[in-house]
């Protein structure tokens, strides 16, 4: 039986020249991708196509079966979160969070209940009146997750979002993302250049090199692979070391 | 410092303005002149050749903004003042000017000077005169106001430029004008005329430049403007309106400084005004008409000016005492 | 981060440059008030006055409203284009209305929106009979909004840029709509930059002169400012001009401090780039609003000096170019330019850095002073008639006569004066961001005093410093001077020479000088931006 699945690039072409890129893949519901490749590669082109913040030159990209060319970012149900400023400074935590809610900040007493609920829920409970810049990095990617956690969108897209926390942090906001993305039932792309990270969260690798996509696997024993040399490029590995 | 060397420069750039200071003359007079009687096309720089090659000494210009900052200037500098000569107010400002206390009778034979009124006075000396007019521009007018009464209750659509009382002499001229047409109705007309006014400008020469630039087909200026335009740019394009009533009269005049360095040098200048070396340069150098004889042939333009029916001129004494009244009365019917 | 000694000296520097202004500005009036014998407000002048008052504020405060109603539409469709072709020029062509002589830009106003202008023109051809009349309010706003509106837009618009793409990238993954993104985005981040902006313009149009006189219609619009030409001037009356300046003074703060436009700390200069791309910026027909708003305001501040280049070429530009009094002219406002650019650029660094390390101990009531002392001067310069600061000056040097060094310096002096708070606004975020990035590691590195503003801060700033520099240049170049209308008697500048043709007859000579020091000041203001689009902008955009 096949599901029809959560996100599909079909064929999606983007650009032209030195910044082209082309990729085509799918994932069913639920899984969770990791997407490496060196810098300048496209793996934020990806997930800004999927987003909905760049149009594709040619191909269609779906999600839950539907197009979504053409459609603004805020109705192709994604949530995203990007490695920094993910809270408007001048903004307090809780009013970060409503507007995942609600973008014009209209909300009723259960709505803001919401908002204290996921505060609690990524262990942040109290810190609704602060202002982002009080708060660690690790405590505002938090609440990053936290208005992803609200918003309940079924495609959660990640920009590095644990890059330059340190391992330890990392780990458990990995973690933490992971119980969120199990709660809300969402498909999880992830950027990152951690293989430990992709090792640790995905079921799925996407490699990206020049603009294509070099490997589509599973993660499992990826990273042990020696017939990729976009892989062993990537992780700068000698041959027969 | 870096700034003084840069003064030394703007220095040395400013220096070209008073060459061959180092000249044989050992004898120097100073006159204090507004600022457009000594431009590189003023009569200026030709009354001072041929005064030089006369009396042997330098004469030296100095000019500051108009005739009330020349005014200004003495009130400020007081006695210390180096000028020997003070050429440029006009009879409005004669009062005012005695009060300061800085000048004395010239004690010369005026016979020579004549101007409409015939006016005279010990202290200051007639150099030229002007009738302030209303200028149109025959491209947009067909039938100017042939009165003063006519231009005040003309067609409102029809606008004209006149300029602040507050802040320029032909402005002040327009007041005594109407004031001496109107005497106690002046308040009233001024409401009327108001309603042709298109702007009031600061000075005479933003007014000016309105009307040539076509915002308005009348300017308040001088009798003789037509004449600058018909011998420099060669068209009659611009006419004075002949007004019934007359035409209010502005008489420049020069005086001698009590603190004169030279005041023997500073009397030969007065009198040296009074001849045809001086009186010949004015017509179209300063486009006014010569207090004294010319020994130039005017150019045609000039017989084509309107003459006046009348002369209009209050005296110095009144303007100076009913001035600030005047001005108010203007500014509140203007203002309704 | 600064050391002990560095601290000392920035104080030191900020009380200098202080004791400096405020002998530059009280002195003269001083003199003033001392000379004053004038019976100061006669009876029925009470009247008189509470109109004019009135008239001032409430045509600055309009005009303040209507730049800002208008550059804050303006600068976020700015923002929500960041790569437009022309966007650069477009926004250098927006420092130019500040540099030209209000007498220029009025005329040049007038070509466009005059009685037989392009607009009525434009008007007449749709078949509409009674002609739009600039005269009056309208007029007046008009030319404020000309001058202003640029002024703001580029004031406001580094807030906007300086923001980062996540911003505009989560708000379209939220969907926050225009007025929600105003509202919880844009206005927050145009907030200060607004109000100092505010400020500014409100002080510019309050002592707003010419453009009040020419475009006003007639008395009823009249301003403080013409009531103190006229009583230093015309009545010489030099008491009744001090009262009238204290109380010209005294409002305009007043009305700032109400509105809390005082001292806020605004940026200029770092307009470009901002984030690459706007998700949240509509493609296609949805782009039209934004398209139409900004080619408007473009043709809007191009149109009147489009109208002084054309006029400016019906003139014989050959003759004047071969003319030695031009030159002469250009001569002496360049070096005067020059003169007061180092000495303005030099006052504002003092008190920039004074403010700065006065702002390291915010506790101290002493360092307060100091820092509300340095926003209020940079403030007040703008608020002082500069007439009465000519002939108060004028009269101290014991008349100006013989004299060159003394009038110039006082020129000099004015205008540096004039363009310190523009200076000051280019300078001092730029100050901030530096000390930011270098201070420490200057520390680490034991690099101070004088060692430390060689190699570090100067290099460091040096693009905002040039452009604060340029800027100065420019204004003081469109101004006419002053104390000329006192004792000028030999120092001939361009705007000076322009009146100068104008006040005899001589208008074509006169466009075509208005279009020589309209393509200077152009030209300068295009320098300015350029300098200011140097590595120092970008390096800004990686921090944090």
């Amino acid at each position: 039986m096949t599901t029809t699945p959560a996100i599909e690039f079909d064929r999606v072409a983007y650009g032209v020249g030195e910044l082209s890129a082309e990729f085509a893949f799918s994932r069913e519901p639920g899984t969770v991708t990791a997407i490496l490749g060196p810098s300048g590669a496209g793996k934020s082109t990806l997930l800004n196509l999927a987003a909905g913040f760049l149009e594709p030159r040619e191909g269609q990209i779906r999600i839950d079966g539907k197009p979504v060319g053409g459609l603004p970012p805020a109705t192709r149900g994604v949530s995203m979160v990007f490695q920094d400023n993910n809270l408007f400074a001048h903004l307090d935590i809780r009013t970060n969070i409503g507007l995942g809610l609600d973008p014009a900040l209209k909300l009723d007493a259960a709505a803001w209940a919401r908002v204290e609920a996921a505060l609690d829920r990524v262990g942040l409970a109290g810190f609704g009146k602060r202002q982002p810049g009080s708060l660690s990095g690790g405590e505002r990617q938090r609440v990053a997750l936290a208005r992803a956690f609200v918003r309940r969108r079924p495609l959660l897209l990640l920009d590095e979002p644990f890059d330059g926390l340190g391992p330890g942090l990392a780990a458990d906001m990995l973690r933490l993302m992971l119980e969120i993305r199990a709660e809300v039932g969402a498909t999880v792309l992830m950027v990152t250049h951690d293989p430990d990270e992709a090792r640790a969260a995905a079921d799925r690798i996407l490699l990206i090199s020049k603009g294509k996509i070099a490997a589509d696997a599973d993660a499992a024993g990826f990273f042990d692979r020696t017939d990729l040399p976009e892989l062993e490029a990537y992780l700068g590995r000698q041959r027969g070391a | 410092m870096r700034t003084s060397l840069l003064v030394s420069a703007v220095l040395a750039a400013s220096l070209p303005l008073t060459p061959g200071t180092a000249a044989a003359a050992d004898r120097t007079l100073t006159v204090y002149t507004y600022d457009s009687f000594n431009t590189e096309w003023g009569p200026g720089p030709k009354i001072k050749a041929s005064f030089e090659a006369e009396c042997g000494c330098e004469l030296k210009w100095v000019g500051v903004a108009d005739g009330v900052a020349l005014l200004n200037r003495l009130r400020l500098e007081g006695d210390r003042a180096e000028a020997g000569v003070v050429l440029g107010l006009d009879t409005n400002l004669v009062t005012e000017a005695k009060a300061t206390g800085l000048f004395e009778a010239h004690g010369l034979d005026t016979s020579a000077i004549s101007v409409p009124g015939g006016y005279s006075d010990d202290v200051f000396i007639p150099y030229d005169y002007g009738h302030f007019a209303v200028i149109y521009d025959t491209e947009a007018i067909d039938t100017p106001p042939h009165s003063l009464k006519e231009l005040v209750e003309g067609d409102p659509n029809q606008k004209i430029v006149i300029q602040d009382p507050r802040t320029s002499t032909p402005g002040l001229g327009l007041v005594l004008w109407m004031k001496s047409v109107y005497g106690d109705e002046a308040a009233k007309a001024w409401e009327k005329l108001s309603g042709r006014v298109l702007t009031v400008t600061p000075g005479w020469s933003e007014a000016y430049g309105l009307f040539t630039s076509g915002e308005a087909p009348m300017v308040l200026s001088y009798i003789t403007s037509p004449a600058y335009h018909m011998v420099a740019e060669d068209t009659d394009r611009y006419q004075a309106a002949a007004f019934a009533e007359g035409h209010y009269l502005q008489i420049e005049v020069a005086g001698l400084l009590a603190n004169a360095p030279d005041k023997e040098l500073a009397r030969q200048f007065l009198e040296f005004m009074m001849t045809p070396g001086f009186q010949n340069e004015i017509p179209t150098h300063n486009w006014m008409m010569p207090a004294a004889a010319v020994t130039m042939e005017l150019p045609e333009a000039f017989s084509k000016l309107v003459t006046p029916s009348t002369d209009l001129l209050y005296p110095s004494d009144e303007v100076a005492a009913n001035r600030s009244a005047w001005i108010a009365e203007w500014l509140g019917a203007m203002s309704r | 981060m600064l050391t002990r000694g560095e601290h000392r000296a920035a104080r030191g520097g900020g009380v200098a440059a202080i004791l400096l202004i405020g002998l530059a500005l009280l002195a003269p009036i001083w003199v003033l008030v001392a000379q004053g014998t004038g019976a100061g407000l006669g009876s029925g002048q009470g009247a008189y006055l509470m109109r004019i008052t009135r008239f001032t504020l409430l045509q600055a405060g309009l005009s303040t409203l209507l730049s800002l109603g208008l550059a804050i539409p303006l600068t976020r469709a700015l923002a929500r284009r960041p790569a437009f072709a022309g966007r650069r020029w477009l926004i250098s062509l927006f420092a130019v209305p500040l540099g030209l002589p209000p007498l220029v830009a009025a005329l040049g106003l007038l070509e466009v929106w005059g009685r037989n202008g392009l607009a009525n023109a434009g008007l007449s051809v749709l078949g509409l009979e009674t002609p739009f009349s600039i005269y009056g309010l309208s007029g007046i706003l008009l030319a404020h909004v000309f001058f202003n509106m640029p002024l703001a837009t580029r004031l406001i618009l580094p807030g906007l840029e300086r923001l980062p793409p996540e911003y505009w990238k989560t708000a379209a993954n939220l969907g926050m709509g225009g007025m929600s993104l105003f509202r919880l985005v844009e206005w927050p981040a145009m907030r200060r930059s607004a109000g100092a902006a505010a400020g500014l313009i409100f002080m510019l149009c309050a002592t707003s002169f010419t453009l009040v006189l020419v475009l006003g219609g007639g008395p009823a619009a009249t301003t403080l400012e013409v009531a103190i030409y006229q009583a230093l001037r015309f009545d010489f009356d030099p008491g009744r001009a001090v009262l009238l300046s204290a109380i010209q003074i005294g409002l305009t703060l007043a009305v700032m401090l109400a509105l809390r436009l005082i001292s806020l700390p605004a940026e200029a200069g770092d307009t470009r780039g901002g984030s690459p791309s706007r998700p949240d910026a509509g493609r296609g027909w949805r782009a039209l609003p934004d398209i139409t708003l900004i080619a408007l305001s473009g043709a809007f501040v191009a149109a009147p000096l489009v109208a002084v280049v054309t006029s400016g070429l019906a003139a014989d530009l050959g003759r004047l170019l071969s003319s030695a009094q031009f030159w002469r002219a250009t001569a002496t406002s360049l070096g005067i330019g020059l003169a007061a650019a180092i000495l303005s650029v030099s006052l504002a660094g003092l008190m920039v850095r004074a403010r700065h390390s006065a702002g390291a101990r915010p506790g101290s009531p002493a360092l307060g002073l100091l820092s509300g002392m340095t926003g209020a001067a940079s403030s007040l310069t703008l608020l002082v008639p500069p007439v009465v600061l000519g002939a108060g000056w004028f009269l101290m040097l014991g008349g100006g006569s013989g004299q060159l060094i003394a009038p110039l310096a006082v020129i000099v002096l004015i205008n540096a004066l004039m363009s310190l708070p523009f200076v000051i606004r280019v300078i001092e975020p730029a100050h901030q961001s530096a000390m930011e990035r270098n201070g420490r590691l200057a520390l680490s590195l034991g690099i101070t005093g004088i060692d430390r503003i060689r190699q570090i801060d100067i290099p460091a700033m040096l693009a905002p410093v040039s452009t604060g520099f340029v800027f100065a240049v420019a204004l003081s170049l469109g101004d006419l001077g002053a104390v000329a209308l006192f004792g000028s008697d030999r120092i001939l500048t361009l705007p000076w020479l322009l009146y100068q043709k104008l006040g005899s007859y001589r208008t074509a000579d006169a466009a075509g000088l208005a279009l020589l020091l309209g393509a200077t000041t152009m030209t300068l203001m295009v320098v300015a931006d350029r300098f200011g689009a140097g590595t120092f902008t970008r390096a800004r955009k990686d921090l944090p």
